[in-house]
């Protein structure tokens, strides 16, 4: 299935969890933060929540600014 | 210490208690080890970040600033910067809360344009409204418009930050009769956020009974940022010093310090 993921699109397998996707991404442990479809997802859901076609994913973290 | 002198009570947020006035951002420096130096420097408990895409694909070892600028020993004041509508800067505020488990306390900020970074005042108000139903604590950059900082108050904001001149610009306090009317009404913290570009601008920020200011620029693009932060330290504290002093008045005829008394000409 095809997701936006920060902005690109990225084909991923169907059904994959979020925790499924950050741990593919090499981002497990790492200070994130998720949203899907501009909604967050908490932490705490990540592990149970599917992504389905066309998701739109935000991954962020925090960086220097002012 | 004499009986009148006037007891400072420390700058609170939100019910939060800082011993120090000087809020610095971590943007625009060289590395993480010269933003852990300069924040130590600045004696600061507030530290601002910026919320961004994650890099993904990268190095996984890649330093976060977090680790530079820990959660342990600093309270994280995440900002809303390059956001231009009310909507995109409640998320981030939401994805802030989520990134930093549950902490409430935000910098607000909805810029109008790209040249200026001047804020929009009518998105900032949407925000902050929705903001403060959705149990933030909303610290807000703004212009210095007295009527605004008013009605950011009435919003709920539990800090109003005006600009001192534009983000960046190392212009100091370009209108300070505008602050002085927002010190005047303002019963939340007014700190100046944006435009100090030298300790004598805080100072002089500070002199006027602001409860503090927040600096990024002007430490990381000075030519040595650890040591420009030790001297924003230094300004903030003495302005605020000064300002429970309270200043001589201002006179328009020479008054002699030394008396007439005894002079060998007499």
């Amino acid at each position: 299935m095809h997701i936006q993921l920060n902005g690109e699109r990225r084909e991923l397998a169907s059904q994959l969890t979020i925790s499924e996707l950050v741990d593919q991404l090499a981002l497990t442990g790492r200070r994130i933060a998720i949203e899907v479809n501009e909604e967050i997802v908490p932490r705490s859901q990540h592990a149970e929540t599917r992504l389905s076609p066309g998701d739109r994913v935000e991954i962020v973290h925090a960086i220097g600014g002012g | 210490m004499s009986a009148e002198q006037r007891q400072d009570i420390p700058l609170t947020v939100a019910g939060r208690v800082f011993s120090s006035r000087l809020l610095v951002g971590t943007g625009k420096y060289r590395d993480f080890d010269e933003t852990a130096a300069a924040v130590e420097a600045s004696g600061t408990e507030l530290v601002t970040v910026a919320v961004r895409r994650t890099n993904l694909g990268q190095n996984p070892d890649e330093p976060n600033l977090l680790d530079a600028v820990p959660t342990s020993r600093y309270t994280i004041l995440p900002n809303t910067a390059g956001c231009y509508t009310a909507k995109d800067a409640v998320r981030t505020c939401k994805l802030a809360r989520e990134l930093l488990d549950g902490h409430n306390l935000v910098k607000l900020e909805v810029l109008g344009d790209d040249g200026t970074l001047y804020p929009n005042v009518v998105e900032t108000l949407k925000a902050a409204e929705t903001l403060v139903n959705d149990g933030f604590d909303v610290m807000v950059y703004t212009s210095d418009d007295p009527i605004v900082a008013k009605e950011l108050e009435r919003i709920g904001c539990c800090a109003v930050m005006p600009l001192g001149s534009l983000i960046g610009s190392g212009h100091g306090l370009l209108n300070p009769a505008t602050l002085e009317i927002i010190l005047g009404n303002a019963e939340v913290p007014i700190l100046v956020d944006a435009g100090i570009g030298t300790p004598s601008d805080a100072a002089l920020a500070m002199e006027m009974g602001c409860a503090g200011v927040l600096i990024n620029s002007a430490i990381a693009n000075a030519r040595q940022p650890v040591r420009m932060a030790h001297a924003m330290k230094l300004a903030v504290e003495a302005g605020r010093e000064a300002y429970l002093a309270e200043r001589m008045p201002r006179r328009a005829s020479a008054s002699p310090s030394s008396p007439f008394a005894g002079r060998i000409n007499a």
